[in-house]
Formats: C-alpha cells, sequence, structure tokens
C-alpha cells in the first residue's frame, strides 16, 4: 500500500533534483560568457529557414555565442518554411536558398512586416554523374532541360545524344519543400514538370549514395555536398564551365551559380540591439564561414552594401 | 477394437513431421531477419559512433567542426521535454481513464468517446504538430517554448497512456471493489486506496513507454519550429530548445561523413536514453505487480 507512494515522491523528487541541477547549469554557463563578452548587448534572436543556408549560420552563431551574451536560435525548417513562419512574425530573420517569391512578399506587405535582404555567400548547384559515366561530362543548358522536363517518354542517355548510350537515365533531385529544388526549377525546368522518374529526398545524402551506386543516374545538389563526396561522384561542367570556388564567385558557372540570403525584419533591427549586433556579426564574418562550411564567399563589395543597408535600418 | 490405427498413423507420420519442421524453418527465419537488421543496425551505429562518444560530446553544444559538436543543448532540452511532458501527460491521462472506467456511466456518448480515444493513438504524429502550432505557439502565444512543446507532445501521448491506464485499472478485479465498499469506503477512497495501488505497474509501464515515444518524436518539433542550432541552455520552461531527434537529423543531413559519425554517437545516446526508460517500466512492473 505505502509502497507506490513512496514511489511515487521519490519519483517527483528525483525529477525535480534533475530540473534544479538542469537550472544551475545554464546560470553557471551564462556566468562564464559574461565573464568573457566585452560589449553588454543583450536578448534574443530568432531565425529559421533553408537547410542549405543552415551549416553558415551554425558556424557564425557557434562563433559569436562565444563573444556575447545574445542568445540567437536558428530552426531549419527549409526556405519555405522559414518564410512562412517569417510571415507570421515569429523570427527576426529568415534564411533562403532563393530570392523571395513574388506571394511570399506580398503575405509581408499585407502583414505590415518591412524587411531587408542581406546576401551571405555563393552557392554553385552542381549537376552530378556516377564516376563511371564517361559520356555526360559537359552538359548544355538545353540540354539539361531535355533531360529534366517530364514528356511523357522513358528518358534514356541517347535520346539526349544518338552518341551516348541506350540506358534508361536514374534521377535523384532534391524534395520540393527544399530553396534547391524551387532555384532549378526556375532556372533549368522553368516551371515546366520536373520527370516523374525523379527520386526526390529532402536527405541530400541519399541523392549522393544514388548517384554513388549506378551509373546511369544523374542528381543536383549544393556544391558542398559535391566537395565533401568529389572523389565518389563526378561533376558535371555546365556550358563548358566546372563549377569551383572562382567560377562560382564570378558569376561565369551561370545560370547554376545562386545566392544564398538572409531576410531581416527591419524593424526587429531598429528595436532590438541584439538583432543589430548579431547581423552586424554575420555581415562581416559571412564569407570566411561560408568558405570554412564549403561555399562560397561574394565579392567584399556585396558585404559592404549589406552593412551600409544595415547601418541604415539601424 | 484398437483405438489407434497405427498403419494409418505411421502412413501420415513423414509429412506431418516435414510440415512440423518446414514451419519451424520458416518462423525461425522470420525471428532471424529481425535479428540480424537489429543486429546490423546496432553494430552500424556502434562503430560509426563511438569514436565520438567522449565526455566532450555531453559537454559541448553543437559545432561546425565535427570533433568538436556536441549534444549538450539537445540532451538537456530532451530532459526538459520530458520534464514536462511527463506530469502533464500522466496526470491527464490517469485522471480520464479513471473517469471512464470508475465513473462514466455506459452509454453511446461515452462508448463513442472511448472509441475516439483509441482512433486518436493512431493520428499521425505531424497532425498533433499542427495543433501544437495552432494553439499552443500561436493562439496561446507560448511561442517555440519547452513549454509548448511539452503540451504538443503531451496531446500526443495522451490516448496511448489512457488506453494502457484503463486496461490496468480494468485489470483490477472487481470483488477487491466490492469488499472495499463493503468495508463502507467511498468511491473515492475505494480508487486510491485499492484500485490505483494494484493498477500502477500497468499505468506506469505504459506511461513510460509512451514517454519513449515522446523523447524519439522528430515531426511535432519541426511543424512547431524547435531550433536546431542554439548555443545556450534553457533556464525555465518559457525558454525556446533543441531536443535529441532533431539534432540528430540536423547531423545525418550534413554533407560532411564525420558528422554521419557525430549523428551515430546522437543516436547511441538517444537509445540509451531510451533503453533506460524501459528498463525501468520493466523494473517497476516486476517490483510492484501484484497477482490476485
Amino acid at each position: 500500500m505505502k509502497n507506490w507512494k513512496y514511489f511515487m515522491g521519490t519519483a517527483m523528487l528525483g525529477s525535480a533534483l534533475i530540473l534544479g541541477a538542469c537550472g544551475e547549469e545554464s546560470a553557471q554557463s551564462e556566468g562564464t560568457s559574461n565573464t568573457e563578452g566585452g560589449e553588454a548587448v543583450e536578448g534574443s534572436v530568432a531565425g529559421d529557414g533553408s537547410s542549405t543556408v543552415a551549416p553558415i549560420l551554425e558556424a557564425l552563431v557557434e562563433e559569436y555565442s562565444a563573444q556575447s551574451d545574445v542568445q540567437v536560435t536558428v530552426g531549419v525548417s527549409g526556405t519555405g518554411g522559414g518564410f512562412e513562419k517569417f510571415i507570421a512574425g515569429t523570427t527576426d530573420f529568415s534564411n533562403a536558398s532563393r530570392p523571395i517569391k513574388d506571394e511570399e512578399a506580398a503575405q509581408l506587405e499585407e502583414a505590415g512586416i518591412d524587411y531587408t535582404e542581406f546576401l551571405l555567400a555563393y552557392d554553385g548547384l552542381t549537376v552530378v554523374v556516377n564516376p563511371e559515366n564517361d559520356w555526360a561530362t559537359d552538359l548544355t543548358v538545353e540540354d539539361l532541360k531535355k533531360i529534366w522536363v517530364e514528356d511523357g517518354t522513358t528518358k534514356k542517355w541517347s535520346d539526349i545524344n544518338p552518341e551516348w548510350p541506350d540506358e534508361e537515365i536514374v534521377f535523384y533531385s532534391p524534395g520540393t519543400d527544399s530553396g534547391t529544388f524551387d532555384y532549378f526549377n526556375e532556372v533549368i525546368l522553368e516551371e515546366a514538370d520536373m520527370v516523374s522518374a525523379a527520386t526526390l529526398s529532402e536527405d541530400d545524402n541519399v541523392l549522393v549514395q544514388g548517384v554513388q551506386g549506378d551509373k546511369n543516374a544523374i542528381g543536383f545538389f549544393g556544391y558542398a555536398y559535391y566537395l565533401a563526396n568529389q572523389d565518389t561522384i563526378k561533376a558535371v561542367s555546365i556550358e563548358g564551365v566546372e563549377p569551383n570556388n572562382e567560377t562560382i564567385e564570378s558569376g561565369d558557372y551561370s545560370p547554376l551559380s545562386r545566392p544564398l540570403y538572409t531576410y531581416v525584419k527591419n524593424s526587429a533591427v531598429a528595436e532590438n540591439p541584439a538583432v543589430y549586433d548579431f547581423m552586424k556579426y554575420v555581415i562581416e564574418n559571412a564569407g570566411a564561414m561560408a568558405e570554412a562550411v564549403g561555399y562560397v564567399t561574394a565579392p567584399q563589395e556585396e558585404y559592404d552594401a549589406d552593412m551600409e543597408a544595415l547601418e541604415g535600418l539601424k | 477394437m484398437r483405438y489407434i490405427e497405427e498403419q494409418s498413423v505411421m502412413k501420415k507420420m513423414n509429412s506431418r513431421k516435414i510440415l512440423n519442421s518446414v514451419f519451424k524453418g520458416i518462423f525461425f527465419v522470420a525471428t532471424l531477419i529481425a535479428l540480424l537488421t537489429l543486429a546490423v543496425l546496432f553494430y552500424r551505429i556502434l562503430s560509426q559512433g563511438l569514436g565520438y562518444l567522449t565526455s566532450d560530446f555531453f559537454t559541448n553544444f553543437a559545432s561546425r567542426f565535427p570533433e568538436k559538436a556536441g549534444i549538450k543543448a539537445a540532451l538537456i532540452g530532451s530532459l526538459w521535454l520530458m520534464a514536462v511532458v511527463a506530469p502533464v501527460s500522466m496526470i491527464l491521462g490517469v485522471g480520464s481513464a479513471i473517469y471512464l472506467e470508475e465513473y462514466a456511466k455506459k452509454n453511446r456518448v461515452n462508448d463513442f468517446i472511448r472509441v475516439n480515444i483509441s482512433n486518436l493513438a493512431g493520428v499521425p504524429s505531424v497532425v498533433f504538430g499542427l495543433l501544437g502550432l495552432t494553439i499552443f505557439v500561436r493562439a496561446l502565444a507560448l511561442g517555440n517554448s519547452i513549454l509548448a512543446a511539452g503540451f504538443t507532445m503531451s496531446l500526443l501521448i495522451l490516448p496511448v497512456i489512457i488506453v494502457a491506464s484503463q486496461e490496468a485499472i480494468r485489470a483490477v478485479p472487481s470483488e477487491v471493489r466490492q469488499a472495499s465498499y463493503g468495508m463502507g469506503a467511498t468511491k473515492w477512497q475505494t480508487i486510491l486506496r485499492v484500485v490505483l495501488p494494484s493498477a500502477i505497474p500497468g499505468i506506469l509501464t505504459g506511461s513510460i513507454l509512451a514517454l519513449s515515444r515522446a523523447i524519439g518524436e522528430t515531426a511535432p518539433l519541426v511543424v512547431i519550429g524547435v531550433p536546431v542550432i542554439i548555443q545556450f541552455l534553457p533556464a525555465d520552461v518559457m525558454d525556446t530548445f533543441t531536443a535529441l531527434p532533431m539534432q540528430i537529423y540536423d547531423w545525418a543531413k550534413r554533407p560532411q561523413a564525420d558528422f554521419q559519425n557525430v549523428a551515430s554517437a546522437g543516436i547511441i545516446v538517444l537509445m540509451a536514453v531510451l533503453l533506460l526508460m524501459n528498463s525501468v517500466a520493466v523494473l517497476i512492473r516486476n517490483k510492484f505487480q501484484k497477482r490476485y
């Protein structure tokens, strides 16, 4: 009879102790960062958005938190999901791997949210094939369109170029909620439907593995995923231009060189010193951090223009 | 007259024996496949993750360097989440079960409620996420706080806890209740002193298994907008946080192969937490179980 009451009592006491311990630990960590932090800016900053941009933000938040008391949180809901929260007013900034869509801009206007676009870095959307594929080394935009647009037939490599093998093409593409898909859709498919045979995945590593495993496979994803796997997959040059740091930054790798943005709520910068302080840090360091995680830094003029825009908002 | 016609029995003996061993083989292979899958999974996770499972892994925040990446924010976040989910879901769940089993009259309305609770247990977790987003995050303006996430997770596992508690309460023999009433006890006294003590092992086992589900769920957290990149610990239930499955998913998506190993280390931590909770459930069942 007494047994279970005793048990419940200890369980409650136990959880209270665990909670107490947690609280203490967080208090301690605040204490240490206080002594390290120079500036007295405090507060919190919330962001969300593209999973492509997330590694850059992770690096920035990691470095920023080591020298500031500002509490930054960034979600990874995808470009579209991020804008949804931005429109709902729950985030201060929203990361995007494509420019904002007209409908999203319209909804923001309706919600009375003014925003500013900041360029963070460039990504070269990379088209990859299996290393055993020795025919498709260079594709034109026309070829890509022919390969990826649904036309009701089963596509073979020989349909694209009669000299290529008479084998079915196997497709791997990022999921439709990703900015990567949106960008490809815009510049290559031009809003036509993508081949229905394509395997779609939100996890780019699935695409990498798919292309690694099939001689006839073709896929596309961000440059960082190609960099991390360049021993086992092969990048296709587009219109004779290979994707690499120089061609992506200069824009020669066209049209698949794409900008990565973050959109910031103007009122948040004006009213919350923490947002201003964090964004300043982001613009100052985005280029270096982008390089560190596998993207390409933008020209310094772009960051200077970003900074000017930020100062104008304060 | 002989009761057993040995001749005809012997004639069928061989085919019966063969059939017996064929089915034995089939069932054995079925078990083997399940076990092998588990073994391969374990091997893969352990071989990839063990190297990253250092003490730093528990004391560091997430990092862009795989070797410096840690699970502190996610582990503490998940514990905070449990600290909200456990009391909320158990009080509501056991309360509803007591009402439905002990107080509610047998009529159509209550039958309808019972059937629907069982149906709710089968609703996909994303739907609960959307519910949480609408009610807790937006309407009650709790934001993506521990409290909002905890309430959402509580709703998610509530049906499971109610059903498990109902089963446990129903398993208490009615003779014991009658005896209690016979001694002059009220309904509440009977519930508190007779029904609950003998139902508590079943209730706790069901609840802990439900809590294990809550600690491993990602979808509702994604929907209510729980962040992944976070470099501080929550100080109270209104703070935002991140949880183990979110952090693991984020690592597993990374391009660098090293982060796959970090994800494996995270999975080991999550599995350890789950195993711990499940063994507590088993322990409780064994320690408190009474037989009538």
